[in-house]
């Protein structure tokens, strides 16, 4: 049994009418539609099929055997995506002996996130509670445990928030190369110099180091003899030919400058990550159409004297600016609270409809996955919600959730803790 | 770039001595929500009702269509403090006092303004069992750091158990520092129950003195031990006690030494596990100020759950949700929202956590916490509910006074920019 407990004691009657037939095939009816790309529907039908949407209507006839729920009074939207994570890498931030994030070494892009995804991470439970049904996973994005001047950091992965295995929870093994541009020495007036210098220094590792993997992919190609394989070359090569893109981790608006001007140079596909300022690189962005993963609206003002509001209005700059956004928490204590993120960005000037979409299509989009998920399109895995009300708004609860078709369990640790400390005597 | 935000306070409107607010949906909180006005005079709030007739002096807040709820109250934060919040040398540091080392003027203070928050208790850090004394303040934004503290509000003074304390006692080896006791939590009970043990025996040698100058034969007095002072007044109900707590069996710890020694503990802060000793809480009449959904940073905090606040408020404790930071101090409104989702309590009792619950706490509730005649007139008015993620704050006022100002705001920052490049062209110029 897939839904049980306390957690979807209102939805007891949906809970009872799963049973039988394949446990990824059913019709959902009565429930009103928000696919995101296209209007809502009122009190419509979903029909999946063998863990896909094969129809949505307003009306669909029930097929003989197919297992029929009735949604009424709820809304279905795609499940929520969360573009920055580093789900199954990390349990409890603070016990090294619990990440998997931050290998070392200043070049790695060989390294895979995928591989040490823990897929009985409570991560994950308390994370599709609340309506989270894929995330990216990144080999390193927090500063802790980040050794000195690491630069690439490896694959960064979509995958889904449930599986028994992470080979089951993949969607994308690859789906960017992580960079962590380095940073300008800023406000350091004493070792100014010094920081220059490694900063110089980091640059000119970084170009070389792509520079000897466009040797490397040369003299592959040309396969003369003493040609000695190379792993971790031999990883940059689909970024260099374009076909994996690069996300750059850059804050500040000179950082996403020289990033941007490194992406020409070196003809990657580049997207950025969580940059805390924009201003004219905007338009630079936008002309090159490089998508952007903000991070949390929440968060304070990079610096003492910018407006007290200037991290809730970045994503509306961003959409105003014409560029291509979707959010990331950038930290998995925080990834529940995703919608609500974006909710502040729509409070600060961003359209609501926009606020949704970047955390469904457009993360699709943006990490090549837009065939399989993002919108509630026929031919997309059933990755499906079933909320009481707005999710973006606290109160609403998640009342089902669906990936791959499948129900999904809303129980997890914490409601486990709930319910058992709630009745002690 | 703080003379910045001196001058926009000064830009700010002077409130007149009686202001109306009118054409508000109120959330009083302590007597239910409703459309009507707001009479304030003298900073204080004179009338509350469905209708109010302006007074001819009245300067008139016209809110139709907003949302006023009364001043966020934070129970725990560390903004505003001049420097380190942590004594980290000693383990019972409770000597040190916040009110010497308040600055007024750090911008996290405008922010938070800025979020609704016109109260806070102000706290050191956990680094010692027994830390130093704390204070409440009004977020009174371009006043001095006295005219800040929230008059008469009972000092308090922070303890702190578990990790933090502890990680002093096991220093990394890289570190090079030696360590220093206690390096676990029964030394946490030890260094407490040790420092009361003196305090008690201080406030006896101190009792004898009193009661020999009753009787008219004074000797010497002892001498003044400042470590003590704070604990004697602990012992004599003087001082609050805010306890940093996460796990169950430290909570209990502490709840049953204060028992011992004849003090209560006043709140128990983030107490993250006391949904699993709610009764005991309870049953001692402690408070507790939470997290709501802040989980799995530390090992302690890996059984947090943000049902917390509400299976506590449900077992008959007295519950706050504070922010311990400068960001989350800035939304406690959406924070509050989330015992409506995870344990399925009313609007009312959801906002009662970020101010009349903390006011009670702190012992203020005769002067702020909701919205009722007498009490001081400390607002937030929103453009949305208070509890939606779409709400932005608009207006704050303290004492009648509007503090922020969203429209001046937006309007003011255009010359604070202007301000900003004419001092960076200068400097560029000066050279040095």
């Amino acid at each position: 049994m897939a839904i049980r407990g306390a957690a979807v004691w209102a939805f007891g009657a949906l809970a009872a009418a799963v049973s039988a037939a394949s446990a990824d095939s059913f019709l959902l009816r009565n429930v009103d539609v928000y696919p995101v790309t296209s209007p809502p529907l009122k009190s419509a039908s979903i029909l999946v099929l063998n863990g896909k949407i094969a129809e949505i209507g307003a009306k669909i006839p029930a097929a003989k055997d197919i297992r029929v729920i009735d949604g009424k009074g709820l809304r279905a939207y795609p499940g929520l995506i969360d573009s920055g994570t580093e789900l199954g890498l990390s349990e409890i931030s603070d016990v090294r002996a619990t990440v998997d994030t931050a290998e070392l070494g200043v070049f790695m892009p060989q390294l895979r996130a995928l591989v040490a995804v823990n897929p009985e991470s409570e991560h994950f439970g308390v994370v599709r509670a609340n309506g989270i049904t894929a995330a990216v996973t990144f080999p390193a994005l927090g500063e802790e445990h980040r050794t000195e001047h690491q630069i690439i950091s490896g694959q960064a992965a979509v995958i889904h928030t449930d599986g028994w295995t992470w080979e089951e929870m993949e969607v994308k093994r690859a789906a960017a190369l992580h960079l962590v541009f380095p940073a300008l020495p800023r406000g350091q007036p004493r070792g100014f110099a010094e920081a220059k210098k490694t900063y110089s220094r980091q640059i000119q590792e970084l170009a070389e180091f792509f520079a000897e993997a466009r040797r490397y992919g040369a003299a592959r190609a040309a396969g003369g003899a003493g040609f000695r394989p190379d792993r971790k070359l031999e990883a940059l090569l689909p970024a260099l030919e374009g076909k994996l893109p690069v996300a750059v981790t850059a804050e500040r608006e000179p950082e996403i400058r020289a990033a941007i001007q490194f992406a020409d140079e070196q003809k990657v596909r580049m997207i950025l990550l969580e940059p805390r300022e924009l201003g004219k690189t905007a338009a630079e962005l936008k002309a090159r159409h490089i998508p952007v993963v903000l991070g949390r609206t929440l968060e304070l003002p990079l610096d003492e004297d910018a407006p007290y509001d200037s991290s809730f209005t970045l994503p509306a700059e961003a959409w105003r600016a014409g560029l291509t956004i979707a959010f990331g928490t950038f930290d998995n204590e925080f990834v529940r609270d995703l919608p609500y993120n974006a909710a502040a960005a729509a409070a600060y000037g961003l359209p609501y409809e926009e606020a949704l979409k970047a955390m469904t299509i457009n993360p699709a989009r943006i990490w090549g996955v837009a065939d399989q998920m993002g919108s509630i399109e026929k031919g997309k895995w059933a990755d499906l919600m079933l909320v009481t009300g707005d999710p973006l708004e606290t109160p609403t609860q998640v009342k089902a959730l669906y990936i791959k078709g499948k129900a999904v369990d809303l129980n997890n640790r914490q409601t486990r803790l709930y319910e058992k400390y709630l009745n002690r005597p | 770039m703080k003379l910045l935000y001196g001058a926009l306070a000064l830009l700010l409107p002077v409130c007149a001595q009686t202001t109306l607010i009118r054409n508000a949906t109120i959330y009083t909180v302590s007597h239910g929500t409703f459309k009507g006005s707001i009479l304030v005079r003298g900073g204080k709030i004179v009338e509350v009702g469905e209708k109010v007739l302006p007074p001819p002096d009245a300067q008139i807040i016209d809110a139709t269509g907003q949302y006023v709820i009364p001043g966020i109250i934070d129970c725990h934060t560390h903004i505003a403090v001049d420097g380190n919040v942590n004594e980290t040398s000693v383990s019972v540091s409770s000597m040190v006092n916040i009110a010497d080392v308040l600055d007024p003027e750090d911008p996290s203070i405008y922010r938070a303004l800025a979020g609704g928050v016109t109260t806070a208790n102000v706290l050191h850090g956990s680094a010692n069992a027994i830390g130093g004394q704390t204070v409440v303040v009004k977020l009174r934004w371009g006043k001095s750091a006295r005219e800040m503290l929230f008059e008469g509000a009972t000092p308090g003074i922070k303890f702190a158990l578990g990790e933090n304390p502890k990680r002093r006692g096991n220093p990394p080896e890289s570190d090079g520092a030696p360590a220093r006791y206690p390096a676990t939590r029964m030394g946490i009970e030890d260094t407490i129950r040790e420092a009361f043990n003196q305090a008690k025996a201080y406030k006896a040698e101190w009792d004898d003195y009193h009661a020999a100058v009753e009787r008219g034969r004074p000797p010497l007095p002892p001498r003044k031990d400042l470590k003590l002072e704070a604990l004697k007044e602990v012992l004599e109900g003087k001082r609050y006690v805010h306890v940093h707590c996460y796990r169950a069996d430290e909570i209990l710890m502490i709840l049953r030494l204060a028992d011992e020694y004849g003090f209560k503990v006043r709140t128990l802060q983030h107490a993250l596990e006391g949904y699993k000793v709610a009764k005991e809480i309870a049953a001692h009449g402690a408070g507790a100020s939470t997290f709501s959904d802040w989980w799995s940073y530390k090992v302690e905090a890996f059984d947090a759950i943000p049902y917390n606040a509400a299976v506590m408020h449900k077992k008959g404790v007295l519950v706050s949700l504070n922010s311990d930071d400068a960001e989350l101090m800035r939304h406690l409104n959406t924070e509050a929202a989330k015992v409506m989702k995870y344990g399925g309590l009313t609007e009312n009792e959801a906002l009662a956590m970020v101010t009349l619950n903390p006011a009670r706490q702190l012992g203020i509730e005769n002067r702020v916490g909701s919205i009722d005649v007498g009490k001081d007139a400390d607002f937030v008015i929103y453009d949305q509910p208070p509890l939606s993620n779409f709400a932005k704050v608009q207006k704050v006022l303290i004492d009648g006074r509007t503090y922020f100002d969203r429209d001046q705001d937006l309007i003011t920052r255009r010359a604070k920019d202007l301000e900003k490049q004419k001092l960076l062209e200068k400097e560029k110029e000066g050279g040095d």
